[in-house]
């Protein structure tokens, strides 16, 4: 066999090339996704930051070409502050609505179901996690109308009167229920729970049932085996399925644009600072408190476990 | 050994189950309402009548071929992308490679107006016009996740004692991607397509940004939503946007099984 590179065919030498240098194989793989995610990517997303930097002409309306750090103080006004903490407060309202309703369902599938019944389960969480997101909020403005299912519903079972102490409430209540910030609450409950569920349902599953038997065994009433046993495994998968809750409401602007009483959330007013008022230096800005709150968020959230159970 | 569930953990089971699907039932029944200028409970009478009208409409089929077109496009490039991003990071150690992994999940796991304002800036920045292919790029941007996902999870279960196996019995390397690697892979790229195919076609975040006069299906339906105009036609286009998302949703969810079991 010779040494030079007169292999048979081109093909033969391209692969004998490749064999004998593995890192020109791993760049040649890499090239494009490093040149679309990072390259692409990443650039849009690092100017979009540097562009946090640069000051508004306001007579143009243009992007100018002198550094300040105007848009970043602008950010911290009392409306925008404002704006955080009912956002912050949203998310984490939805968070722990969210881990209520889903923890018996988990708890259900991870438990009791049998083998079929189970994957059937698995599926029914599934599909509305993958399925159309838009669609879904659009079926609340359905049942929430005023003219809508649940004001029927309501009618029928003669609880009109607490429908009407729940819009009487200050802060949650409004005009009806499509108008209310608690009707926008359930909407993001609706939509966001299915990425509760499966990280509960997942870490539930690790909990092996000798262990609950142990414990009834050792005189533990099904209440305590719940609170020493069951609940401090399923905190990493609370933990992980709260990162998803938390940053999808944290970053939302469609359904604060559907449903609600248009009170500004971070989505929107990035996404009108953005657009109507053509303040990208503030909108890039604005872009980066989510980024920072789920970043301090993660932080809490890998101490609970959540990374392993996601 | 098991017990059997209590009645309190079955009702607050099945109440769960209930608020997951209950709601896009009512979806279903509002196409067919013979009410047409509000959202009036229960529906008058039924009719199929706007299901012609939705079909004759030439903006909504526009609109829905454009959504077919880039979530095809968005898919294919996003299996390519994430296909070599997981063989390069498979079995291999190099610079950079947990930052690779951060930026291919960071499209999905960043609220989507942070990738569409990043990218909408950019494209101005770039003197670009908005056009269908700054859809497909920006669609791609988070498809990839999911189909890198699909992609290695399927490599971590694949022994690379098979692909030494192959070559000892004489393959070239081609033949042993062809014969050996690419049908262990494909079922995960047909699942992680179908995924992405589900996600692009109905996205209307980075899709409001990268846009320019472009209207994928959900921008309509979103538009008749803020601006409420023929609502039984935006029923039906909802109840079709269900039915495609649906496919290939329980296609991906099927094939998955049944690899897992073979």
């Amino acid at each position: 066999m010779t040494t030079d590179s007169k292999g048979p065919t081109l093909t033969h030498r391209i692969a004998r090339t490749l064999h004998q240098r593995p890192w020109l194989k791993v760049l040649l793989l890499l090239a494009l996704p490093v040149i679309w995610l990072v390259g692409v990517y990443g650039g849009s997303l690092g100017a979009l930051l540097i562009q946090s930097f640069y000051a508004l002409d306001s007579f143009s309306g243009a992007i100018g070409d002198s550094l300040t750090l105007d848009s970043w103080s602008q950010l911290f006004t009392d409306a925008n502050v404002a704006v955080m903490v009912r956002t912050v407060g949203m998310a984490a309202a939805v968070t722990v609505a969210s881990v209520i309703i889903a923890f018996p369902l988990a708890y259900y599938m991870a438990r009791y179901a049998h083998k079929r019944v189970k994957a059937l389960l698995v599926l029914a969480v599934l599909v509305p996690l993958w399925s159309s997101y838009l669609v879904r909020v659009y079926s609340w403005k359905l049942i929430l109308a005023a003219d809508g299912i649940i004001n029927w519903f309501v009618e029928r079972l003669g609880m009109r009167r607490a429908l009407q102490f729940l819009l009487e409430t200050p802060f949650i209540g409004g005009p009806s229920l499509s108008i209310s910030l608690f009707g926008q609450f359930l909407v993001f409950v609706y939509i966001w729970l299915p990425y509760m569920i499966l990280p509960i349902h997942a870490s539930l599953e690790r909990v092996p049932g000798s262990l609950l038997e142990a414990s009834a065994d050792l005189g533990a009433r099904p209440a305590v085996t719940f609170r020493k046993v069951t609940w401090p495994m399923a905190i990493p998968g609370v933990a992980a399925g709260s990162i998803f809750t938390f940053s999808l409401t944290l970053g939302d602007y469609i359904i604060p644009t559907i449903i609600g009483d248009s009170s500004p959330f971070i989505g929107l007013a990035i996404y009108s600072y953005q657009g109507v008022a053509g303040n990208l230096p503030l909108a890039a800005a604005f872009s980066f408190i989510p980024i920072a709150v789920m970043a301090v968020y993660l932080t809490a959230a890998r101490r609970f476990g959540a990374f392993e159970a996601l | 050994m098991r017990t059997k569930a209590s009645l309190g953990l079955k009702l607050a089971a099945g109440f769960t189950l209930v608020y997951l699907h209950v709601p896009i039932l009512f979806v279903f029944l509002y196409a067919f309402t013979t009410e047409s200028a509000s959202f009036r409970f229960p529906p008058p009478g039924l009719t199929t009548d706007w299901f012609g009208v939705a079909w004759q409409n030439s903006e909504i089929r526009a609109a829905l071929g454009l959504s077919l077109r880039v979530a095809a496009i968005s898919t294919l490039i996003a299996l390519i992308v994430g296909t070599l991003a997981a063989a390069a990071v498979w079995r291999t150690n190099f610079f950079g490679k947990n930052t690779l992994s951060l930026f291919i999940i960071l499209p999905i796991a960043l609220p989507g107006i942070i990738t569409g304002i990043a990218l909408r800036s950019a494209i101005n920045l770039g003197d670009l016009t908005f056009s269908f292919w700054t859809l497909v790029v920006g669609h791609a941007t988070f498809c990839v996740a999911v189909a890198f996902n699909n992609v290695i999870a399927r490599m971590r279960r694949t022994s690379p004692n098979i692909l030494e196996a192959s070559m000892d019995l004489g393959a070239r390397g081609w033949q042993t991607f062809r014969h050996v690697l690419l049908p262990q892979l494909a079922p995960a790229m047909v699942v992680g397509g179908m995924l992405a195919f589900a996600l692009s076609f109905d996205e209307i975040i980075v899709t409001t940004f990268t846009a320019g006069n472009q209207q994928t299906l959900p921008i309509w339906i979103f538009s008749s939503l803020v601006r409420p105009r023929n609502r039984p036609v935006t029923n039906v286009v909802a109840v079709f946007v269900i039915i495609i998302t649906f496919i290939p949703i329980i296609f991906a969810q099927r094939y998955a099984q049944r690899a897992e079991e073979s």
